[in-house]
C-alpha cells in the first residue's frame, strides 16, 4: 500500500508555512466535513485523512519527524534504537567483510521488522477535545424481517449493541445511534454509529413505501361470471370477491393489507391486486363449438 | 412537557465548554428553541443532535452565524432531497422488475 502523503492529502507544498497549512485544512474541513455532507462515506473518509494530515503538519515537532520518517513518525524514537542496534550488528558483519551504510530498503526493513509493516495509530494527542469519529454499518434484513417491530444485537467493536428495528423501516434509510460511535478524544462526546438498512425482497409482492403490489391470476370463466378467489397477502390467504365482466389488468385495493407505515403503530398501507386473467388453452372439440357459438352471439 | 425532556442551559454550555451568548445568538436565527420554565432557560433533549452540529460547524469550521443560516437551511434541504431520492429509487426498483 503507498504511504500517505499529508502534504499531498492537505494540496500544499513541503515548504508551506504554518498559515498556509491551517489556511488548506480549513478549507477542505469545510468541502468534506461529514455535517455538511450527510451520509456521503466518500467525504466521510476524506475528512479524516484531512485531520490526520492537519494533526501532523499543524505541529511543527510532528513535522519535523514526519518530514524525518514519513508515515513511521510516530515510531521515530523506537527507529532510533533499532538503527542504533543495526549498525552496531553490522560494524561486527563488517568486520567479517560485510559492507556499512544504509539503503532505502534497509529504512523499511526496520519498521518491517518491528511494526510487522505497518504503521501504528497516526493520531496525536493534543489538547483539543474531539468528538469520536462516526461508525456506518449497513444491516441486511429481509422484507419479511421488517414488518414487525424487532429486536436486533448488533457487535460492535466487539461490543454487544442491542437495536430495536421499527417495523416499516426503508430500504436505504439510516438510523443513527448516539453515541455507539467512536471514543470522543480529551473529553469529547462519543461518534454516532449509522446504520443504513440493506432490504431484500423475496416475496411476491412489490414495496413501494407503506403498499403493496402484486398479480393474480384469474381464470377465463370466473373473470366473465363473478365468484370467489383465494388470494394471498403478505400475513396470509383472504377471500375476494369478483366482480363479473371483470377485464384483464383490473386493480383492486385491499385497505390495510399493505406494509406498517414506519413509526406508526397500527397503521398500514394498502394492498393492491391486479388480475392477470388466463384464458383456457389446448381447446376440446366441444369447448371451440361453444366459443364459436358465444361468438356468433356477439 | 416533562421535565427531563429539558436541559438547562447553563448546564449544558459548562458541560460543552461554550459561551451562553452562543446559545442566544441561535435563538436570534431561529436555529434551536428556547423555553423557559421557572426562571431559568431550557433547550429541549430533541434539539442535542443539531445544537452539537451547529456548534460544530461554527467551532471546528469557524462558519459564522450568518454562515450557519444559510448552511442549515441548505442542509435540511439536501437531506429531504435525499430522502426523497431514496424513496424514488426505490419506486423505480418496483418498475424495473415488473
Amino acid at each position: 500500500m503507498a504511504a500517505i502523503d499529508y502534504y499531498k492529502t492537505l494540496g500544499v507544498s513541503k515548504t508551506a508555512s504554518e498559515k498556509d497549512i491551517k489556511k488548506a485544512y480549513r478549507k477542505l474541513a469545510r468541502k468534506h466535513h461529514p455535517d455538511l455532507n450527510p451520509n456521503d462515506k466518500e467525504a466521510e473518509k476524506k475528512f479524516k485523512e484531512i485531520n490526520e494530515a492537519n494533526e501532523v503538519l499543524s505541529n511543527p515537532e510532528n513535522r519535523k519527524k514526519y518530514d524525518k520518517y514519513g508515515e513511521h513518525w510516530q515510531n521515530s524514537e523506537a527507529y532510533e534504537q533499532a538503527k542504533q542496534q543495526q549498525q552496531q550488528q553490522r560494524a561486527y558483519q563488517g568486520q567479517a567483510g560485510g559492507s556499512g551504510g544504509y539503503s532505502e530498503r534497509d529504512f523499511e526493513d526496520i519498521f518491517g521488522n518491528m511494526f510487522g509493516g505497518q504503521s501504528s495509530g497516526r493520531r496525536s494527542q493534543g489538547n483539543s477535545r474531539f468528538r469520536g469519529q462516526d461508525f456506518n454499518a449497513e444491516l441486511q434484513l429481509d422484507l419479511k424481517d421488517v414488518y414487525e417491530e424487532h429486536k436486533r444485537t448488533l457487535t460492535v467493536n466487539n461490543k454487544n449493541i442491542r437495536i430495536t428495528i421499527p417495523a416499516g423501516v426503508e430500504n436505504g434509510q439510516t438510523i443513527k445511534i448516539k453515541g455507539h460511535g467512536g471514543k470522543g478524544v480529551n473529553g469529547g462526546p462519543n461518534g454516532d454509529l449509522l446504520i443504513q438498512f440493506s432490504i431484500q425482497n423475496h416475496t411476491k409482492f412489490k414495496r413501494d413505501k407503506d403498499n403493496l403490489y402484486t398479480t393474480v391470476d384469474l381464470d377465463l370463466y370466473t373473470a366473465m361470471l363473478g365468484g370467489d378467489l383465494m388470494v394471498d397477502t403478505f400475513t396470509g390467504k383472504v377471500k375476494l370477491t369478483v366482480k363479473p365482466e371483470t377485464q384483464n389488468g383490473t386493480k383492486v385495493k385491499l385497505k390495510g393489507k399493505g406494509f406498517p407505515k414506519y413509526k406508526k403503530s397500527g397503521q398500514f398501507g394498502d394492498l393492491y391486486i391486479t388480475y392477470q386473467i388466463k384464458t383456457p388453452t389446448k381447446l376440446t372439440d366441444k369447448e371451440k363449438e361453444l366459443f364459436t357459438e358465444l361468438q356468433k352471439l356477439r | 412537557m416533562e421535565v427531563t425532556d429539558l436541559i438547562s442551559i447553563t448546564t449544558f454550555c459548562t458541560h460543552y465548554n461554550v459561551p451562553v451568548t452562543f446559545i442566544n445568538d441561535l435563538q436570534d436565527y431561529e436555529l434551536i428553541e428556547i423555553v423557559v420554565s421557572d426562571d431559568d432557560n431550557y433547550i429541549k433533549t430533541t434539539q442535542l443532535n443539531e445544537l452539537e452540529k451547529l456548534m460544530r460547524l461554527h467551532f471546528d469550521l469557524h462558519i459564522n452565524l450568518e454562515g450557519l443560516d444559510a448552511v442549515y437551511n441548505l442542509l435540511e434541504r439536501v437531506e429531504n432531497l435525499q430522502s426523497e431520492v431514496i424513496s424514488l429509487q426505490n419506486t423505480l426498483r418496483l418498475y424495473e422488475d415488473l
